[in-house]
């Protein structure tokens, strides 16, 4: 266990933007001073929990606490991550942390932001397996290597790290459909399962929906399940490309 | 009108109105499966949830859901799973539920594939199932079954996005991210609906619905050491035993045997249906001692026992001899990547080992609560009459792990709770489809009965001194953690009661000191505190009622299980806090009844 035993910082420098529209004031950096128990390596939602305790106006979403749940998305140190499992070692600037809502997105206050357009992105790829074959009595099958084509695609936990860490996103969040949906859309275009593959396609070929992506790769960057969006978005220009042809 | 800093009472008058056929308070696995047979079929559902659906803690389940789909075996049989359940609850599960539960399983299990749900698969392309604990063939003649269906280790995360996608198709209605206060029940005992904030605008709701379902989860926050998220807390129970309505089996709650040592998240039990093993400081695998058969897949209470008393007696792993070891590095990477790649990112974030080269440090850790609201199979909530028999609370319904129909009884078998899900999910919506097409009328509640589901609300909305939240929730979780934990006992029972009485107090008194309208996190930690208090009290009492070791509830001052007197469910009421005992259903449909053996494995 001699790992858990880091660095022995005991006092943290934290700055963190504030913002309650209804307060009439305009957003604003709260600096704090943080005493963390020494020895450990706690984690950034570890410690603005402590700062809660200090301040309980400061607001951010949290669940799972351990990378599942999608809750904490938000900007570390310029940099998108998950909060409960981002570890104060990794993203200390000597001892001094600076915590930002997901870039792009309306505030609705502090570290909260409206996931509004995000969610109705992904809405549009229609995120449900389409079938209208008559079902089998037991499962539709499909074969390990058709099931595989579905990993790196489904575990997707909509924390919106990447879709926020994309200028093609910021420009367009109504037309560009984001990184997120369209991994999503990937996956349902991969799965064996599903027939509607041509009507998805149809879908994205405007010239926005996924061309206004320049491949600059900040999406795979952040992901904090190490996904591969870059990725599903090129599989899916190559097949509307192919069918173009 | 918001609620706001300027300490005002809120009464009927000042709430706004929205009406549904069916209301569901929870978007995890139970809620979304009721919700999605009400909008399939056309009636006005909406879904209250305090977080975005798929944040809701059925994300997290990892290992899989337990169900004789006979993909792994085709002689599999619903009625060995159904032995299993029994004797894995101690002979307190109701013959009835788990019948019901063990033979509709399989529909719904195809069902949820049918929708979309990517299980991993088999060389056959069939749906992948694994060994888990307390898993035999031919009711326990014929060794090890490998039942439980799963997705990698995430089944939860696949199984509720699965979910929210298909209730997306059937246009459900979200109020994502409101927080549902208090139940609003009329003069004739029935429920009409709750009373709910918007948290983003701090707008105030009364939600007026022909059927109510409580699909809030479980109540881990109790203790100190938890698998659960930091939002299960309990909250339908508390709004359940504030309306009047008992619960039942509150004393059983699981200790998962294999919490990461420090922080508490979960490893699954799937890590040991591969292959895995548990080892103290000796290396020695010490379940071959205490469960000669089944070893390190003996029944969850038996493991975590088994643990804690290897470490009492000093053969703990670490410096302070106080976790055991999980080794996994036996199995070689090919099956750690493949079907544990989520244990993995865990194991390496929170224990910094990689499972593959290192064990994993581990401990038991408050993982599920047997007990809950009790219902029928239909999901309607049930009180006790003054003479012991059960009515039906007209309007009420609850599933999930907030409910305790009761198909886990003592101890809850792996992969079952998100069978238990979706099986009384849709039970409990089918039941309210039918209600609705037969034509229930939306009961009447007056200002009177809404003002009553206000008082909590406007207590927390205009305090001006008192206690500190996070401080009293901290005490609260401690005193659980000593008193109520693994094995009890009653002087320390007794001691942690009257600790909980001064907790109670202070929850009474506390001081919200940030009263602004928008998204006011603070308020809802209040909130949420007060249903803990009630969780917490709920289960102490009856712990300490419960007086013989069955299941999850072991007791040093009584060892031995005592079924003359206790096989029985726990019935507990908040306002007069006293325990009473309900039968345990031995009548099953379609096969005869199993009676109570010794359990060993
Ligand atoms: C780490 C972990 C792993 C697990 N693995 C497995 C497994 O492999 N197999 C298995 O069968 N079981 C497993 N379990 C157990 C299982 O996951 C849970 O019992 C189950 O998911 C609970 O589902 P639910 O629908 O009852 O509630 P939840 O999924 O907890 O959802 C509760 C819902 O209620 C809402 N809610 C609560 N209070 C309020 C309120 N006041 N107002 C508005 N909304 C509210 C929440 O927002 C949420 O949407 C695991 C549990 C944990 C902790
Ligand atoms: S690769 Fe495409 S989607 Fe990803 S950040 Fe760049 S532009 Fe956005
Ligand atoms: S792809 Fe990764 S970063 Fe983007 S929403 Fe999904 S999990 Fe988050
Ligand atoms: S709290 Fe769930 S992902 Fe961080």
């Amino acid at each position: 266990m001699d790992a858990i035993v880091s660095k022995s910082i005991s006092s943290i420098n934290l700055s963190i933007y504030r913002y309650d529209p209804d307060s009439g004031k305009k957003p604003y950096m709260q600096d704090l001073s943080i005493d963390i128990p020494e020895g450990q390596d706690i984690m950034v939602l570890d410690l603005l929990n402590i700062a809660k305790e200090q301040d309980p106006s400061i607001s951010f979403r949290r669940s799972c606490g351990e990378g599942v749940c999608g809750s904490d998305g938000m900007n570390i140190n310029g940099k998108n991550g998950l909060g409960c499992i981002t570890p104060l070692s990794e993203a200390l600037k000597g001892n001094k942390i600076v915590l930002r809502p997901l870039p792009g997105l309306p505030v609705i206050k502090d570290l909260i932001v409206d996931m509004k357009q995000f969610v109705d992105q992904y809405k549009k790829i229609k995120p449900y397996l389409i079938n209208d074959e008559e079902k089998p009595e037991k499962e539709i099958k499909q074969s390990v290597e058709e099931r595989e084509k579905l990993d790196g695609l489904y575990e997707c936990i909509m924390c919106g790290c990447c879709s926020t860490a994309c200028p093609s996103f910021w420009w367009n969040p109504d037309k560009f459909l984001g990184p997120a949906a369209l991994l999503q859309a990937h996956r349902f275009i991969s799965d064996s399962r599903d027939t509607a593959t041509e009507e998805r396609l149809d879908q994205l070929e405007d010239a926005f929906s996924v061309f206004k992506c320049h491949g600059i790769m900040n999406c795979v960057s952040v992901c904090p399940k190490g996904l591969n969006p870059t990725k599903a978005i090129n599989e899916i220009k190559k097949k509307l490309v192919k069918r173009a042809l | 009108m918001a609620m706001n800093g300027k300490g005002e009472e809120l009464d009927a008058s000042k709430l706004k109105v929205l009406e549904y056929d069916g209301i569901v308070v929870g978007g995890g696995g139970s809620g979304l499966m009721s919700s999605l047979q009400l909008a399939q079929s056309g009636f006005k559902t909406a879904v209250v949830s305090k977080v975005f659906p798929t944040r809701s803690h059925t994300v997290s389940a990892q290992g899989g859901i337990t169900c004789a789909i006979q993909s792994a075996d085709p002689d599999d049989d619903w009625r060995w799973h159904m032995y299993d359940t029994v004797k894995g609850s101690d002979f307190i599960g109701d013959q009835d539920s788990i019948e019901y539960m063990c033979q509709e399983g399989p529909k719904a299990v195809f069902e949820l594939e049918h929708m979309g749900l990517p299980f991993s698969r088999t060389e056959e392309g069939k749906i992948y199932q694994r060994a888990f604990g307390g898993q035999s063939k031919d009711y326990g003649k014929g060794g090890q079954a490998e039942r439980t269906c799963a997705a990698a280790d995430r089944t939860g995360h696949a199984l509720l996005h699965t979910l929210y996608q298909a209730n997306l198709k059937a246009g459900t209605n979200f109020l994502s991210e409101w927080f549902a206060v208090d139940l609003v029940k009329n003069g004739d005992n029935q429920v009409v609906g709750v009373i709910a904030f918007e948290i983003e605008t701090g707008e105030p709701y009364f939600l007026k619905s022909k059927a109510t379902v409580l699909a809030t989860g479980g109540a881990g926050r109790i203790y100190q050491t938890t698998s659960n998220a930091m939002i299960n807390t309990g909250d339908g129970t508390g709004m359940v035993l504030r309306a009047g309505f008992p619960v039942q089996d509150m004393e059983m709650w699981q200790f998962h045997p294999t919490g990461i040592y420090g922080h508490g998240t979960l490893v699954t039990e799937g890590c040991r249906g591969e292959g895995g093993y548990l080892v103290n400081k000796d290396g020695e695998r010490f379940m071959e001692r205490y469960a000669p058969n089944y070893k390190d897949l003996a029944s969850r209470d038996v493991v975590a026992r088994s643990m804690m008393l290897e470490i009492l007696e000093g053969r703990g792993c670490g410096p302070d001899a106080d976790h055991v070891y999980l080794k996994l590095d036996h199995l070689g990477p090919e099956i750690v990547h493949k079907r544990l790649p989520g244990i993995t990112e865990l194991s390496k974030t929170f224990a910094h080992v990689d499972p593959v080269e290192h064990p994993i440090p581990v401990v038991p850790t408050c993982h599920y609560a047997m007990g809950g609201i009790p219902t029928n199979v239909h999901g309607q909530v049930l009180t006790q009459a003054t003479d012991g028999t059960d009515n039906v609370v007209h309007g009420l319904y609850a599933a999930g792990e907030a409910a305790c129909v009761s198909v886990h009884g003592g101890n809850r078998l792996g992969g079952n709770s998100l069978l238990d899900l979706i099986v009384f999910g849709r039970s409990a919506g089918l039941h309210i489809e039918n209600a609705l097409k037969e034509g229930i009328t939306l009961s009447k509640a007056s200002n009177d009965d809404i003002d009553q589901a206000l008082v909590n609300l406007n207590r927390v909305n205009i305090s001006s001194t008192g206690e500190d939240v996070a401080n009293v929730k901290s005490e609260l979780q401690k005193n659980m953690q000593l008193n109520f934990g693994v094995f009890r006992t009653g002087d320390l029972m007794e001691k942690g009661l009257v600790e909980l009485e001064n907790i109670r107090e202070k929850t009474q008194n506390i001081h919200l000191t940030d009263k602004s309208s928008r998204f006011n996190t603070a308020r809802v930690e209040a909130l949420e505190l007060l249903n803990l208090i009630e969780v917490a009290q709920a289960t102490a009492v009856c712990a300490n009622e419960r007086k013989e070791s069955r299941g999850a509830h072991a007791r040093d001052d009584f060892q031995e299980r005592d079924d003359d007197n206790w096989l029985k469910h726990s019935i507990y009421f908040a306002d007069s806090k006293e325990v009473t005992k309900r039968d345990v259903n031995f009548r099953p449909k379609t096969v005869q009844a199993f009676q109570p053996i010794v359990r060993s494995y």
